[in-house]
């Protein structure tokens, strides 16, 4: 008998429900780093690129992957790292820059900096730090609410 | 193309690089002057470490004697390592944290945008994407330089300290030897990094010093300054006491 492959566009759909581990709201696709996924013969190959060189949450983001993927019974499973093209914050998906600012990070700006608070959505903002509570994200503040905020960093 | 064995030396100089001021800057978490700071320091030393795993990873590929790059890391003396003296000095006062910063990070820039497009499609890979980081990097210890050289008299005294100080640890950046000349030569990166450096110290009120006098001797590995020892022990005391501890 022949055993039905799932399609990869299931896997790419369930690879959406897998949340980022330290900005859960938003899921690794929507953070752009699932670069491709395929079946190479019975095997299949999901492509992940990392966001910052030694960002802690690799080894934790392989870990869900497999475990999400396994749970829907795939089980041949290769996960490939590929470190070039690099990540851009480019690939966030409009979906995941919209969770994001309802989360209360403000998306990156091609500018530098965020366009508006996320909370009250004033553009009198500045900023704190370059770095913030992870590697992806710098510190602002709202001058008009007062309230501190992060930012993704554009890279 | 490079000899592997040549390879594995070039990669290990660019690694340790990475390891050993990604240690140091590390020391300043939980001490540095103000929350942003540590938090800035730290993610710095964090960038820097996860470059040193993918330099340090494929050295002990290349190698092929099944050393990986915590091998690498933990389990060299102090002989063994092929950093630059730059940048195992340690850390005294903030502003001299910072000096040493921004002297690393004005070549790591200019050597990883030569590197990037390098034959070598992993180096070339490693390249471009620790580039990213270390242009933020830059952008930080630049403007941190300017602010505290062109700030109170106390902060230009200690910037101007530090510049005189680190200074004659400049020059090894730039020798190169076969090993390097197999790979990347970076003599011909100091113009750029001369025209780098110049603006930035300007701005900041700096003098930069007129001794071109070079103190070398880290990245070929023949002597280190005393200080790269003392730091080996703190950094390598856990996997050396406990070898094969798994967490």
């Amino acid at each position: 008998m022949v055993a039905l492959q799932p399609s990869v566009a299931d896997v790419w759909e369930w690879l959406d429900a897998v949340p980022d581990p330290e900005i859960p709201v938003i899921s690794l696709v929507d953070l752009g780093i699932i670069r491709d996924v395929a079946w190479q013969d019975d095997t299949l190959v999901v492509t992940v690129t990392p966001t910052y060189s030694g960002c802690p949450a690799t080894t934790i983001i392989n870990l869900d992957i497999e475990t999400a993927l396994r749970g829907h019974g795939i089980e041949k499973l290769q996960l490939k790292r590929q470190l070039s093209p690099a990540w851009t914050t480019d690939w966030l998906t409009d979906k995941g820059r919209a969770k994001l600012e309802d989360y209360g990070i403000a998306p990156p700006q091609a500018a530098g900096g965020p366009q508006q608070c996320p909370r009250c959505k004033s553009q009198a903002v500045e900023r704190i730090s370059q770095f913030g509570s992870t590697p992806c994200k710098a510190q602002w503040r709202c001058t008009d609410c007062l309230e501190p905020f992060d930012y993704f960093k554009c890279i | 193309m490079a000899s592997d064995a040549h390879l594995f030396e070039w990669l290990c100089r660019m690694g340790d690089n990475a390891l050993v001021l990604g240690h140091r800057v590390s020391e300043w978490c939980g001490h540095a002057p103000v929350l942003e700071e540590d938090i800035a320091l730290a993610n710095t030393a964090l960038d820097l470490i996860g470059q040193t795993q993918l330099w340090l990873g494929l050295a002990g590929e290349i190698e092929g004697k099944g050393r990986n790059a915590d091998a690498l890391a933990y389990r060299r003396d102090v002989m063994d390592f092929r950093n630059l003296l730059l940048v195992e000095q340690p850390n005294r006062d903030f502003g001299h944290t910072m000096m040493r910063q921004f002297l690393f990070d004005a070549w790591h820039i200019e050597m990883l945008s030569a590197l990037k497009g390098h034959e070598h499609a992993e180096i070339s890979a490693i390249a471009e994407k620790s580039l990213k980081e270390v242009t933020y990097h830059f952008e930080r210890s630049a403007d941190t330089v300017i602010a505290l050289g062109d700030g109170t008299e106390e902060s230009h005294k200690r910037m101007q300290d530090a510049l005189d100080r680190l200074w004659p640890y400049v020059g090894e950046m730039f020798l190169s030897d076969d090993i390097d000349r197999a790979v990347c030569d970076p003599a011909p990166l100091r113009e750029a990094f001369d025209a780098r450096i110049n603006a930035v110290l300007s701005e900041a009120t700096l003098t930069r010093p007129d001794s071109d006098f070079a103190h070398k001797g880290g990245k070929t590995g023949v002597r280190h300054t005393e200080h790269l020892g003392h730091m080996l022990a703190v950094m390598q005391f856990l996997p050396r006491a406990y070898p094969d501890a798994q967490w």
